[in-house]
């Protein structure tokens, strides 16, 4: 009978991912979601206060850091909802690979899904908000290391507030306030751009947010997923 | 407890619960409840609506932690087991693990994707083998509840482990189906493995064991 070593863990986190990817797929409307979130909210800025160039260019980069974290933390609620109600994530639990990984191979899904697509995004917004080249490259590039921040710190909510029936509110409290020091960092490295100072230390800041993030929350969700689990 | 020299490995208890005990919203759900599960034996666990059939499964299956008592497994503690453990046990619990949006493969491929690898002329098969022929590749929400508690049956066709934990799994079955499912169990339990399943069905099987749940626990 089964005794043997079974599936390698690697293999294991790849048809994770693999699997998210494909439900996300065949679900677009759900996936387009967040990104026209972003793209409203950055647009409605213009026209809400001021088309001004100047405001635009001090403004810019705040806004879209702002309209990026919004949009991840509106599409954290699916990360594990919809596989908590279908039975999938129970699965997920028993399998014998280390839950943490699977974790965040889930959690890289999530960030493949909706802040990758922002970050890709974000030069067109950039040259809609008067941003100028430099500004808009470290924009970017501060989105592309502080995104997958926001998606990993978000799966300790959600999965936190996953027995829960309406778990909206409780998620963006319980989140906003660690989403903070991204925010600041994220938006400082693009102000001291345009101002023409050094970012490599804004930057070794949020890769060392990653780094912590990346080690450290896929713990902290499996955990919040297993008290979740113990009381559905 | 196991004797050297006078229990065959056959007959060392898989699964063995001592004096379990649990609490659930404040109400006793049941306690002192001991019991062994031995290779080659169908155990039902019994008792009416809420009586915490599916929360005594859930808790052999390690998913739900508010219990006291001691579970062992293969004679050792759980706890340091935990791994072993998930390697040869399977659970179905009485949601099915299929995702509406996949294809009956697609969702076989993923459940086992994280337990042994399997062809997918395999998978293929096993969806045949529960009556799922003509549907392999049409997405599971067009399924009726029925067909897909079948997808998710169709792992007992190619699952290994040697203990299966089912909860509930004749709901939405039609007559038949649930038939072939009580060969299986019966042709499981010969091969050495063991059952344990909840259900409200009279189950047509000889040497079936059964766990009472209700006001008095007893095995």
């Amino acid at each position: 009978m089964n005794t043997g070593p079974g599936v390698g863990t690697f293999h294991a986190m790849k048809a994770v991912f693999t699997r998210d990817l494909k439900v996300a797929f065949r679900q677009r409307q759900d996936l387009l979601n967040p990104l026209l979130f972003f793209v409203i909210v950055v647009t409605l800025f213009p026209l809400g206060v001021s088309p001004e160039v100047s405001f635009l260019q001090e403004a810019g980069a705040g806004i879209l850091w702002v309209a990026a974290l919004l949009s991840v933390l509106l599409s954290l609620d699916h990360l594990f909802r919809h596989d908590f109600d279908d039975g999938t994530l129970e699965q997920l639990v028993l399998q014998p690979q280390p839950l943490f990984l699977l974790v965040l191979a889930k959690t890289l899904a999530h960030w493949v899904l909706t802040g990758l697509p922002l970050v890709l995004l974000t030069p067109v917004l950039g040259v809609m908000v008067h941003l100028n080249g430099n500004s808009i490259a470290v924009l970017c590039l501060t989105l592309l290391i502080g995104t997958p921040v926001l998606s990993l710190i978000g799966s300790i909510g959600a999965a936190l507030t996953l027995g829960l029936r309406s778990a909206g509110v409780l998620l963006s409290l319980l989140i906003i306030p660690l989403y903070i020091p991204v925010l600041i960092f994220g938006t400082g490295s693009v102000a001291a751009a345009t101002d023409g100072a050094s970012v490599s230390a804004y930057l070794a800041l949020m890769a060392a947010f990653l780094a912590l993030a990346v080690t450290l929350a896929p713990f902290a969700a499996t955990a919040a997923l297993k008290i979740s689990l113990s009381n559905g | 407890m196991h004797r050297p020299g006078y229990g065959a490995l056959m007959s060392e208890p898989l699964l063995q619960a001592v004096d379990l005990q649990c609490e659930r919203d404040d109400r006793l759900l049941f306690r002192n409840l001991s019991f062994s599960i031995l290779p080659g034996t169908i155990t039902r666990v019994e008792g009416p609506n809420g009586s915490g059939k599916t929360t005594l499964l859930r808790i052999l299956a390690g998913l739900n932690d508010a219990w006291s008592g001691e579970l062992s497994w293969r004679g050792r503690p759980m706890q340091g087991q935990r791994e072993d453990f998930l390697h040869n046990m399977l659970y179905l619990g009485h949601r099915p693990g299929i995702k509406s949006l996949l294809t009956p493969v697609e969702n076989l491929h993923a459940l086992m994707a994280g337990r042994q690898p399997v062809a997918e002329g395999v998978l293929r098969q096993a969806l045949k083998g529960t009556g799922l022929a003509g549907f392999e590749d049409v997405p599971c929400r067009n399924l009726s509840a029925g067909q897909q508690r079948r997808v998710a049956l169709a792992r007992l066709l190619i699952a290994n482990e040697p203990l299966w934990l089912l909860d509930e799994v004749f709901t939405a079955i039609d007559a038949s189906g649930v038939a072939a499912i009580e060969a299986l169990l019966q042709q499981r339990a010969a091969e050495g493995g063991a059952v344990v399943v909840t259900t409200h069905h009279n189950l047509q099987l000889p040497d079936l064991q059964s766990i009472v749940l209700g006001e008095r626990a007893a095995l």
